[in-house]
């Protein structure tokens, strides 16, 4: 045993010595091409400290950089927080939804949340992603990465000197697929399959995308963090108005033009399982931190503070609107809990990366206090069948905490914010001071988009396949009409 | 014979049980049920939409005995059954004609 490990211990030490040989041997015989040279160890150092502060690597032609790809730390990250954010669809957000509505519809949410995950995943990867975040105009992507082009583990600089471009081409699918995952919650229950994925085909490429690319690529006009050039230099850490105020809009706009559920207001409604969404919500502010924190695109302090404001805001709107309903009710409910917590999840989403604790308890309180407002008052005032609160909850958040990040968003907790890009686009000066009107314009440019764009895709959809099931089908369940299942044979 | 049907709180089912076993029966059916007498429902509210839930459940017990056990059964079903708050249920008595036990084809009271 002794004698063998000796033998192994020998074997290494006369390969250790007999490598720089071999080193030698191989630049000697392609001693052709000039051989780049090796850096100093002050280079080498300048690399890691790179790495280690998220920063970009430093780049001298004449040597060549003995770490290859990506960042081992920021990569893992990134890659766990992907996963944590599908986790928020699949099964989070499809429990949610689940568990809210009737027994006989619970498979057809369920069918939607996949259907929308493999639609968009493959319009991701054919072009989705290119005329989101690729260079183009201002207002759209052109088409250089479509069909994964020139996207593969090593990073690119535009997003991240340090995260594979692949992971960064994951990570942002994952909101591409519960942006429209969002959007069922106002129209569930009576909205016939084909239209709901007809829907969600045009939705992506007439809303999502460009609004993706006008915030958050490096030409976007709007995207204020990273186009030195935008003509209004907004922020949205986590998607406030990319993901949020999008789909919380749309679901408004979609479900007043498809009209309510048979019988609403009349008939009892109330959701088969609440334990279904409880857990649907435990899973989704689990995914959150993979949403906001991971934002950062990093493993770095943003991301930790980011991670700080998500659960705040969280913890602070789940018993803030539980509050609310105790005093005013007398009973708080489990839905109150969970939506409360959902909507302070929300309205931190823009705001997580830029702002101190302290502004995140207060947006957590504000998160849960409007949407417990629109949920209660408005829909009651207004008639409007949002059948799973989408637009009281999450177009709600999402717009308020867009417009709050204005106020509270600070160099301190983001230094990114203060950078030669945003001097250049003026949002550096714009901090603590008139950033929430610039906010303002780019919530407004949003919204026009959203609202137009889903009026159009709406009766486009409605004139090709229709809109929604007969009403005898619409009785029967959506699930036994579209889907041939049940939810439950128990 | 009679049958004894009595419907009670679903909490009481167990006190409810030894009573009947300790008054010497050894047999009986048990039913989950819906309704609702002056007790009425209450109210379910799901963020803004308020649902009034009318049938609250309670358990039915049913038991066919010979007549002379029927007064002393249902008053013991009335003692472990009773909380003195509304809503603790109702005892309908009524006659039966005929009882079959399928297994021997005994009738009447040697069936029960």
């Amino acid at each position: 045993m002794l004698k063998s490990y000796c033998r192994v211990a020998f074997l290494a030490a006369a390969a250790a010595v007999l490598l720089p040989f071999g080193g030698i041997a191989a630049t000697t015989s392609a001693h052709m091409v000039p051989a780049p040279a090796e850096p100093s160890v002050e280079q080498r150092l300048a690399d890691v400290e790179a790495y280690i502060n998220n920063k970009a690597r430093p780049v001298d032609e004449k040597v060549t950089s003995k770490i290859a790809g990506p960042g081992p730390g920021h990569n893992a990250w990134m890659m766990t927080s992907a996963a944590l954010v599908l986790f928020m669809t699949l099964p989070g957000l499809a429990l949610f939804y689940g568990g809210l509505v009737r027994k006989k519809n619970v498979l057809s949410v369920l069918a939607q949340c996949l259907g929308i995950a493999g639609m968009v995943t493959i319009f991701w990867w054919a072009g989705g992603y290119s005329l989101s975040f690729a260079k183009g105009n201002p207002f759209i992507g052109g088409l250089g990465w479509a069909f994964l082009n020139g996207v593969d583990a090593t990073p690119n600089p535009d997003y991240s000197p340090w995260v594979s471009h692949n992971i960064f081409f994951i990570y942002q699918m994952m909101f591409a697929i519960i942006t429209p995952a969002l959007i069922i919650g106002s129209v569930a229950e009576r909205m016939k399959y084909s239209a709901v994925m007809l829907f969600v085909a045009f939705w992506m490429f007439l809303v999502y995308f460009p609004v993706a690319h006008m915030l958050w690529s490096s030409d976007g006009f709007m995207s204020g963090l990273l186009n030195p050039q935008a003509k209004i230099p907004a922020i949205d850490f986590a998607g406030g108005i990319v993901v949020h105020l999008t789909s919380g809009w749309s679901a408004l706009v979609l479900c007043l033009i498809l009209g309510a559920r048979k019988g609403h207001g009349r008939e009892p409604m109330p959701p088969h399982n609440m334990v279904l969404c409880m857990c649907g919500t435990g899973m989704l502010w689990v995914g959150w931190y993979g949403f906001n924190a991971g934002s950062a695109i990093a493993a770095d302090g943003i991301a930790a503070n980011a991670f700080v404001n998500t659960t705040l805001s969280a913890a602070v709107g789940c018993f803030g609107w539980g509050f609310i309903e105790y005093f005013t009710k007398g009973k708080p409910s489990v839905l109150g809990l969970c939506s409360g917590a959902v909507g302070g999840l929300a309205t931190i989403t823009p705001a997580c990366g830029f702002v101190t604790p302290n502004a995140a308890i207060l947006i957590g309180l504000i998160g849960a206090a409007v949407p417990y407002y629109a949920c209660n008052k408005l829909k009651a005032k207004f008639g409007y069948d949002d059948a799973l609160d989408t637009f009281g909850i999450h177009a709600m958040g999402g717009t308020l905490g867009s417009i709050l990040v204005g106020f509270f968003a600070t160099g301190k907790i983001n230094p990114n914010l203060i950078s030669d890009v945003t001097r250049a686009n003026g949002l550096a000066a714009q901090l603590g001071n008139g950033l929430w009107l610039v906010q303002l314009k780019a919530i407004f440019i949003c919204l026009f988009i959203s609202i137009v764009g889903t009026v159009i895709i709406t009766y486009l959809v409605k004139m090709i396949v229709g809109l929604r099931l007969s009403h005898e089908q619409e009785n029967q369940g959506l699930d036994i009409a579209e889907h041939g299942e049940e939810g439950y044979i128990l | 014979m009679k049958k004894i049907e009595a419907i009670i709180k679903p909490f009481k089912l167990e006190e409810v049980k030894a009573a009947l076993t300790d008054a010497g029966i050894d047999g009986m059916t048990v039913s989950e049920v819906k309704g609702f007498g002056r007790q009425k429902g209450h109210t379910e509210i799901y963020r803004g939409s308020e649902y009034t839930v009318d049938f609250l459940p309670k358990i039915k017990l049913e038991i066919v005995l010979a007549d002379s056990m029927a007064e002393s059964v249902a008053a013991a079903i009335v003692k472990a059954a009773k909380t003195g708050k509304i809503g603790d249920g109702k005892i309908f008595i009524s006659h039966i004609d005929e009882a079959i036990r399928i297994r021997t084809e005994e009738t009447d009271e040697k069936a029960v």
